[in-house]
């Protein structure tokens, strides 16, 4: 290849990759965030979620019910005993009486003390970041209930039916949030806390792909001053807070 | 010589016949009420399914591989009977052969035993 040939050569590849960078909603990224039924999950998508406590409302609860309907939670009306996946916190500063309200579910760690403590693996890290329960290698110990610093695990204490067939669930094993697993893993790319979040008209909590900068958690967290909770612990979660 | 075999063939042939009509030997319902084909050979499926089961289940918990081929809901789908919508019960096309051959059937005690179409109310 001569010079001039090789310098044309360049010229049009650099045309070519500017015309990728300029087209709207054209990116890498995406490509490599697609992914069929039948391939593994990989660690190129974190997924995560931001919770802006100033859209929070107090007294609204959708996200448990959304949630709690998305995953076949029911009511027993023993509320001591009952599994609960996520939680609604009321917070108020005692000088300044400031008030505000926040859900707290599973933060999805990044370094989890679920699975650090778990004595037959079942608790664990999916490549993409979530934080599961193995329910068939859990014994119900609990170890991970009393690890975690969020107090998102549960156990279940009594016989279940009617299960959902997406999300399987039974007497003896600890649970907690999954982020809505079955969804992601379908390609809905949402919560059914934060859809009914944003149905309510609050959108106080962005899910998303943490690793992609035009995802709208990570434009979000680049906006908002936001932090972990219980930052000094270093569990790097993948769900952060704004406003706390 | 050769009169001899066929009439001692001839008696062993009734009295199996015999042994069947007594009813003697309990045998499991299984209702194929979709007919079609499986995912694999009815051979394999008699003798693998658990494999093939522990497979999907190991790839569907771990890395979030969800095809429908070898997976448990897929088994319920099919299988689950018409008249009771689920593959338990005495007539169940899981466990009445897990009651025949007498071995424990766990997975329901988690997963649904009804087919998803059914939960949602959707077509069957």
């Amino acid at each position: 290849m001569s010079g001039n040939a090789r310098r044309g050569f360049l010229g049009t590849a650099a045309a070519a990759l500017a015309g990728v960078a300029l087209a709207p909603g054209v990116r890498l990224v995406e490509f490599a965030g697609a992914r069929t039924p039948g391939e593994p999950v990989t660690g190129t998508v974190r997924w995560g979620m931001l919770i802006d406590t100033a859209r929070c409302a107090t007294g609204c609860s959708d996200c448990v019910t959304a949630c709690n309907r998305e995953n076949g939670l029911h009511d027993t009306g023993r509320p001591r005993t009952d599994a609960q996946w996520i939680r609604k916190i009321d917070l108020k500063d005692p000088r300044s009486a400031r008030q505000h309200s926040a859900p707290v579910m599973c933060q999805h760690c990044a370094n989890p003390p679920c699975v650090d403590v778990c004595p037959t693996g079942a608790s664990f890290k999916r490549a993409d970041g979530i934080v599961l329960v193995d329910r068939h290698t859990c014994i119900g110990c609990r170890y991970c209930v009393m690890a975690c610093p969020y107090k998102a695990r549960s156990f279940v204490h009594e016989n279940l039916s009617e299960q959902k067939p997406e999300v399987p669930r039974g007497k003896g094993c600890v649970e907690g949030c999954t982020l809505c697993v079955h969804k992601i893993d379908r390609g809905d790319g949402s919560t059914a806390c934060a859809d009914a979040c944003a149905t309510a008209g609050h959108g106080a909590i962005i899910f998303g792909d943490l690793n992609d900068p035009q995802s709208a958690v990570a434009k979000r967290l680049r906006e908002l001053p936001s932090r972990a909770l219980r930052a000094d612990l270093r569990l790097d979660p993948g769900v952060r807070y704004a406003g706390v | 010589m050769k009169a001899l075999g066929a009439l001692l063939a001839f008696v062993a042939v009734l009295v199996a016949g015999l042994a069947f009509a007594a009813g003697r030997t309990a045998k499991p319902v299984v209702l194929i009420e979709r007919p079609g084909v499986c995912v694999e050979s009815t051979a394999v499926m008699r003798r693998d399914h658990m494999k093939l089961l522990m497979h999907q289940r190991e790839g569907t918990v771990r890395a979030g591989i969800r095809t429908r081929t070898h997976s448990l809901t897929g088994c319920v789908d099919c299988h689950a009977s018409r008249k009771t919508g689920s593959v338990l019960g005495e007539q169940g096309f899981c466990q009445s052969c897990h009651a025949y051959a007498g071995v424990t059937l766990d997975c329901f005690e988690c997963h649904a035993s009804k087919p998803r179409a059914q939960a949602a109310g959707a077509k069957p």
